[in-house]
């Protein structure tokens, strides 16, 4: 082997060796590759608007306005679902994303390396952790904890919104979101992390050198300069969140109902597929919950695009600056 | 180099192909089914021990009634198990036999402090009041007044349900929509139905987990799961007026007048029988199979396999609280069986 790439390798340099064969060959493949990646893509899309199309057909554009769900007189509504996807992931953004940035804060700028690798770790670690852990922890655990502790204190406390009334039954809306928040934070650190760690130091000495303080340097040099890839990092966990099943499916109590109390059962797409996929037996009933797909596919299509725009933009007015 | 990488690749997409071709052959060897999670601890049993015996091997999967029936109809398993029975003519258009199996009881459990198994008592209407929601409280008038002696807390009533569609939601919903006028025209008897209060939890250990963990929460299981999570159940008034407990003698005792020879395709619903004894929430779970077979030795083996349930299973099955379908039935069924499932054309079972 060594011997024939030897010989191979030593052709003389006045006649090169064909190597447009080859490279054609290499090109095909990853070519060929790339394309499986968006035949998957839109065939998926592509079997969701047809299996989807009964549903919208039969309730037209007030599927996406109504909340309805009643497999009995076999009429759905998209609302409760969506609301719920939308306000679970709020409240995980709400709570993960301020508290993700702080951490990889402290890891790059303030702990001692040392420090700043073991918890590192112990971050990672949580990003490794199935979501089905997640789930029964949340179940057992964490929703006792809200039924008992957290809920009755926010009932008292805050009580006269209507956001924090009624009965604390431990499962809910706002328990699904706190392990949501729970479970993008990894995700969201991580990523935050590395970009900070790539704000070139000559610039972080140069903002210390003319005095500012520890945290004019973190807030006007290393959040400035990274800011892009922060949005990549929020955007990273937002699209997690909007996804994510298991986990929420056994906390958020899976009842098709807009209710304006985070302490009520509500549901998500996800959760809503994941119930009741295997048992739909009416083609309507079938063909709504692809129709339910489809808006989540909608949903994270836009919030893609959205993310897209907005780090373009970003980068036209900062005028290219990286 | 490239080389190595093709040879590599070639071999392991050989490997692949002969895996994709050995496993279906492996698994033509055994019997396979899915549906209602309601019966499954008892097939769960069933099945072990006739592979132990036989060496035939039947798996079951509890995936729930809607989807036994969509599965059978689609041909992908042998047969397909429902708590909800399918009717006569609707059997008829899809190619189905259907026959009951084994008798169970669904029995309301509850958490409340204080209140012990079988000491809260419920009439019917106010069982179809506490989960239309239109009773919230556990000190509601029309609780206290039905248990003198206790004091009920003045705490707000979670209604636990079943998420996704389920033969015991139907079994549930066919019993509320037949004792309460309002249920009837509210909600009605579904696998899945739209529910006015509550949180849904999925499949019958999902329901039991949240009515333990949920103060002042009720719901609704078939009732191993409450023996088996020692979960307090009520104490429920019968169409005759007496309040009973359930268990294998009130099950026994509401199926024992069922008329099993004047059911098209064994449709027979027993909730709110009548009898002083009878629990009123009971029903049969039956098995799906095609008329037409298309595997003549293996449509014998799979009805060897239900003949032998029927003939040694009563045992395993009291075991496990349910109730054994009666012998008569039994040979009804075989009868059945004799009758109407052909392979080919030619007769299996004699």
């Amino acid at each position: 082997m060594t011997d024939s790439t030897a010989e191979k390798l030593s052709v003389p340099p006045g006649a090169p060796r064909d190597q447009s064969r080859p490279d054609a060959l290499f090109k095909w493949l990853t070519a060929a590759c790339s394309l499986v990646v968006i035949v998957i893509m839109a065939g998926i899309l592509f079997e969701l608007v047809r299996n989807s199309g009964m549903a919208f057909r039969e309730f037209g554009f007030s599927f996406l306005t109504t909340d309805s769900w009643n497999p009995i007189l076999s009429d759905f509504g998209a609302a409760s679902s969506v609301y719920g996807t939308l306000v679970s992931t709020g409240i995980a953004m709400i709570i993960a994303v301020p508290l993700s940035i702080i951490i990889a804060i402290y890891f790059v700028e303030v702990a001692h390396p040392k420090v700043s690798r073991l918890i590192g770790g112990a971050v990672e670690l949580l990003a490794a952790i199935p979501s089905i852990i997640y789930g029964m922890w949340g179940l057992f655990v964490f929703a006792a904890l809200m039924q008992t502790h957290v809920q009755p204190f926010l009932g008292t406390h805050l009580g006269a919104l209507p956001l924090f009334q009624g009965p604390p039954m431990g499962i809910g809306m706002l328990t699904a979101g706190l392990i949501l928040a729970l479970m993008v934070l990894p995700f969201i650190t991580a990523v935050t992390r590395d970009v900070l760690m790539m704000v070139p130091p000559v610039l972080k000495e140069s903002a210390y050198g003319v005095g500012s303080t520890m945290w004019e340097t973190v807030r006007f040099v290393s959040l400035k300069y990274g800011r892009r890839g922060i949005v990549g990092a929020v955007f990273l966990g937002f699209g997690r969140a909007l996804g994510e099943t298991m986990a929420v499916t056994f906390v958020i109590g899976n009842s098709h109902r807009i209710s304006a109390s985070l302490f009520s059962a509500g549901n998500t797409i996800a959760s809503s597929l994941a119930n009741e996929f295997n048992e739909a037996s009416e083609p309507i009933y079938l063909s709504s919950l692809f129709a339910l797909a489809l808006v989540l596919f909608g949903i994270t299509l836009a919030f893609q695009t959205m993310a897209h725009h907005w780090v373009a933009r970003m980068q036209r007015l900062e005028g290219g600056d990286r | 180099m490239m080389r190595t990488f093709v040879g590599m690749a070639v071999a392991l997409t050989v490997m692949a192909l002969v895996l994709a071709i050995s496993i279906p052959v492996f698994a033509a060897a055994s019997l396979n089914g899915a549906g209602a999670t309601f019966p499954e601890p008892i097939y769960a049993v069933w099945m072990y021990k006739y592979n132990q015996l036989t060496g035939v091997r039947v798996d079951y999967q509890g995936i729930g009634s809607s989807g036994g029936i969509r599965q059978i109809k689609a041909r992908t398993v042998d047969f397909g198990g429902s708590d909800a029975p399918m009717k006569g003519p609707e059997l008829r258009e899809a190619g189905l036999i259907q026959f009951p199996m084994v008798i169970g009881g669904v029995v309301p459990i509850y958490n409340v402090q204080g209140i012990e198994a079988g000491q809260l008592k419920l009439t019917p209407e106010v069982l179809a009041g506490v989960f239309s929601g239109e009773i919230n409280y556990w000190d509601d008038e029309a609780i206290t007044s039905l248990n003198p002696g206790f004091a009920l807390p003045n705490e707000p009533i979670t209604v636990v349900h079943r998420a996704e569609g389920s033969g015991t939601t139907w079994m549930f919903t066919n019993y509320l929509d037949k004792v309460s006028s309002s249920w009837h025209e509210k909600i009605g008897t579904g696998k899945i139905v739209s529910w006015p209060v509550g949180v849904g939890a999925k499949g019958n250990p999902g329901v039991a987990n949240y009515v333990q963990r949920v103060n002042g929460s009720i719901g609704y299981v078939e009732y191993a799961y409450a023996v088996q999570n020692n979960l307090p159940h009520v104490s429920l008034k019968n169409r005759a007026g007496m309040y009973v407990q359930p268990g294998p003698a009130s099950f026994q005792a509401a199926a024992g007048g069922a008329d099993w020879a004047n059911a098209d395709g064994y449709y027979l619903v027993l909730t709110d029988q009548p009898g002083d004894d009878s629990w009123p929430i009971v029903g049969a779970t039956f098995i799906l199979i095609y008329a037409d077979q298309d595997d003549a030795g293996k449509a014998e083996e799979m009805l060897k396999f239900f003949d032998w349930c029927y003939e040694h299973g009563g045992e395993m099955a009291i075991e496990k609280d349910y109730v054994p379908i009666p012998k008569s039935v039994a040979d009804m069924v075989r009868q059945t069986w004799a009758d109407d499932v052909r392979a080919g054309g030619a007769v299996v079972w004699e």
